[in-house]
Order: structure tokens, then sequence, then C-alpha cells
């Protein structure tokens, strides 16, 4: 397993199977928190963050746990669970060590316990048969892509909040339209990185 | 049956280690709250009225038990009583709060002040005055849609005759309709205060008369006759110095168009 590897895996879940626009997973804080571009990154850094944390507790209970004991059904039960009680832990924990990173990703972290594209990471990783390298790879890759799409749209809804839609447009609508025109703009990267890196 | 309880006990298990977890967790990190906090919350009246300067009753109970804020009377709706309570749970000085209220700088009711065209939009002030100031004559009055009805917490003010009406005896001077107001004609006077000038027309003479039957003229009458020197002409309008004022009312006699009037306080 070489570092191409890593980065084209990085890359293919940054680019092109970015999980907002294209899977469409998390699509609740991708409207709901980018009204603001300083919201927007600090939602996207906490999920960045549990990405990878999730990942990391996860693999190893399908792995060593579930799968040779042949509960591999339990897996969404069982990664819900997990995750909801390791973000609380990190919650506490940044409380108590770490204030001003609680302050920075305090409200988000709650949030982002049990968002879709958390339990979609970690269970797309094991439905592929990623390694554990790569899993941590593929995370931080849509961690990432999060991360894009959400400073993407910030910039994007700053400018639609400013200028006058029509009245059936207004709020709400406007923002899905120019959400798919953004999605729709992402396709043009499928075939770029399996060019680049495959 | 076997796999069934076999999945249910180990579902079961991790989650009772994730509890024990969190709890043990909880214990030994536990972040101590500041425990002024709640004490000094629970003095203040709850209206989130922002006449503080905080953001809502949390924000300035949170200033004042981290030692930010040293005044403890800068709560208009809770009064001398909440300010004694926070000075109380704090150790420090009370200090007397002065209560203000909202005053309406118009008194350019329907029958006073004419309408120069019929609105027919939205109705609220705001939306009225971007229609070339609003229907009535004089730009600088009440427009009456009552934007600063809709806001006031305690519902102290009511349109009568078409303009707002401030009850005193209900006013906890928080100012959000002073803010509310897009001709900003409702004004916060301390309590000492006895007389205000009731129009807002910074004009003088024949133009404020030809808008309403009720405007200050800018004559300078009130500032000559008054005893103690408290009234001074600003912008040919009538501003009261309320540390001087006596409240004797001579102006309030002296006034041509009874534009200058007692300010109606607390009957108690």
């Amino acid at each position: 397993m070489d570092f191409k590897h890593l980065l084209y895996i990085i890359m293919a879940a940054v680019f092109v199977n970015n999980y907002v626009l294209q899977r469409f997973l998390g699509i609740c804080p991708f409207l709901g928190v980018s009204k603001k571009l300083d919201q927007a990154t600090g939602m996207s850094i906490a999920v960045i963050f549990v990405m990878l944390l999730a990942t990391a507790v996860t693999w190893p209970i399908q792995n060593f746990l579930l799968d040779p004991n042949g509960m591999g059904y339990l897996q969404t039960v069982v990664f819900i669970l997990v995750i909801a009680a390791l973000v609380q832990l990190v919650e506490i924990t940044l409380k108590k060590y770490i204030p001003s990173l609680y302050k920075a990703l305090g409200i988000y972290l709650p949030l982002i316990t049990t968002n879709c594209a958390v339990l979609g990471v970690t269970v797309l990783n094991i439905t592929e048969g990623y390694s554990f390298a790569e899993s941590m790879a593929n995370s931080f890759g849509s961690g990432l892509g999060f991360f894009l799409a959400m400073v993407i749209f910030a910039g994007v809804r700053t400018r639609t909040e400013s200028c006058e839609a029509p009245d059936s447009f207004q709020g709400l609508p406007i923002t899905l339209v120019s959400a798919s025109i953004l999605a729709a703009a992402f396709n043009g990267f499928a075939g770029v990185v399996e060019t680049l890196f495959g | 049956m076997n796999s069934i309880v076999f999945a249910v006990l180990s579902v079961a298990v991790i989650a009772l280690l994730c509890s024990v977890m969190l709890v043990v967790a909880s214990k030994v990190m536990a972040v101590p709250e500041d425990p002024l906090f709640p004490a000094v919350r629970e003095c203040l009246p709850g209206a989130n009225c922002g006449a503080c300067g905080y953001a809502g009753c949390d924000g300035y109970a949170k200033a004042l038990a981290s030692g930010e804020e040293k005044r403890t009377n800068l709560c208009v709706p809770g009064g001398d009583s909440a300010a004694a309570q926070v000075a109380g749970v704090l150790g420090v000085e009370a200090e007397d709060v002065i209560e203000m209220m909202a005053v309406v700088a118009c008194g350019g009711d329907c029958e006073l002040a004419p309408e120069k065209a019929d609105y027919e939009g939205t109705l609220t002030c705001a939306a009225a005055k971007l229609l070339s100031g609003g229907p009535k004559a004089c730009v600088y009055g009440c427009l009456g849609y009552g934007d600063c009805a809709n806001i006031c917490p305690v519902h102290a003010i009511s349109i009568v005759k078409g303009i707002a009406v401030v009850d005193p005896n209900v006013c906890i001077g928080c100012g959000l309709c002073s803010k509310t107001c897009p001709n900003h004609i409702i004004h916060m006077i301390p309590q000492i205060q006895k007389v205000f000038d009731r129009c807002s027309n910074p004009g003088m003479g024949k133009p404020v008369m030809e808008v309403c039957k009720a405007g200050c003229i800018g004559c300078t009458k009130c500032a000559k006759v008054c005893p103690e020197g408290a009234i001074a002409m600003e912008g040919n309008l009538a501003h009261v110095d309320s540390g001087k004022c006596t409240g004797c009312g001579t102006c309030v006699e002296a006034c041509p168009t009874k534009s200058i009037q007692f300010v109606d306080w607390k009957k108690d």
C-alpha cells in the first residue's frame, strides 16, 4: 500500500465521491450551518475530527468484534451507539483540558454526533473493504470534501441572500436550487481524479 | 434463538460499557461552573429586553458573575429591587436605578394632523415610511401603524387616534420601542423629568402649522419663560434639561400650540 494509493483515495473522496454533493449525505448541516463562513468552517472542522475519530473506533469493532462472531448485521446499531458515546466523551474531555477548542467546536460536536455523513463514512469504509489506513484516508478525504462543499456553499449563499430572488424562490428554494447547481458542477470531477492517479 | 440472545447481549454490553465510561468521565472531568451565575440570574426579571446593553438577562448575569461588569443598576425593568438583590448576591453596594419611560414625541393625532394620501400598503410603520415618508402630511410624526406596540414586551403601547400612546403604569423602560420607531420619535426620559416637547418636526412656524396643529413651531417662548433656564432650543424643538426642570408648568402654560406637555408619570 503506497502513498499514491492513499492520495488517490483522499482525492476521490474530496472531489468525485463528495459526501454532500455526490452522495447527498449530511445535507442538513450543509443547508443549516452554511449561512456564515465562520460557522461553516467550525462545523466542517468538527466533522473532519469526528469522522476520523469514528473510523478509528468503528473499523476495529467491525473487523475484530462483529465480523469474527458473525454479527455484521449489528453494524448500524453498534456504530450509532459507539459514535454517540464517543462524541460525548470527546466533548467532556475537551471541556476539561482544551477549553479553547471546546469553545470553537462546542456547539457543533453534539450536532454531528449521529450525522448521516459520519455514519455513512464508517459504514462505507467497511463495505468498500478498506484496510485501516485506507479507511482513515477515506475518512479524512470525506471530511475534507465536506469542508470544501461547506465553504464553497457559504460563499454562494452570502451572494444569494443579498440578491433579489423572485418571491416564490426566496429563502430555502433558492438555496436548494443553488445547491443542486453546485452538485451538478461537481459532476465535472468524475474521471479527472482517476486519470491523474489511477 | 441463540443468535438473538447473543446479539442483544453484546449490544447491551457495549452500551453498558459506553455509559459507564461516560459517567466516569463526567465525574472525573467535571468542570466547576460559576455558582454565582444562577444566583445572579435569579434576581433579574427575565424580560430579555436588552436595556442593560447585554444580549438578554443571561448575558448580563454572566458579565456580573464573572466580575467584568461592576454596575449592578443597569436593569431598568427590574428597577431598584433587582439592583439591590444583585448587589446583595455579589456583596457590593447597591446603587439606585434611574427609571426610564418611553414618551412619544408626536401629538399629531388624526384630528390635528391631516393626511396627504391614502396608504394601502403593508401595515407597518417601516413600510409606510418607505413610501415618500408615509401618508401623514408631517413626515416627522408618528405613523401610527404600531411597530412600537408590536415590539413592546409588556404591551404598554396602544395606538389611540392614529398615534402611539405609552401607558406609564405598564412601561418598563427597556427602550425597544425607541430603537424600533423608524422616525425615531420615541424618547427614553428619566423619571425626574417633568415636561417634554411633544413634537419632532424640526421646521419653524408656518411649515409646521400647515401639516399639524399640535406641532412645535420653534417660537422659543418656553425657553424664555422658564424660571430655571432648563429649556434649550435644539433645531427648533425644545429640549428639557431633566436635572434643572422643577415641573412648575410655566412653559406648559406659555406654549401657543400646547406642544410642551407634562409627562404622564406613573399614578402611584
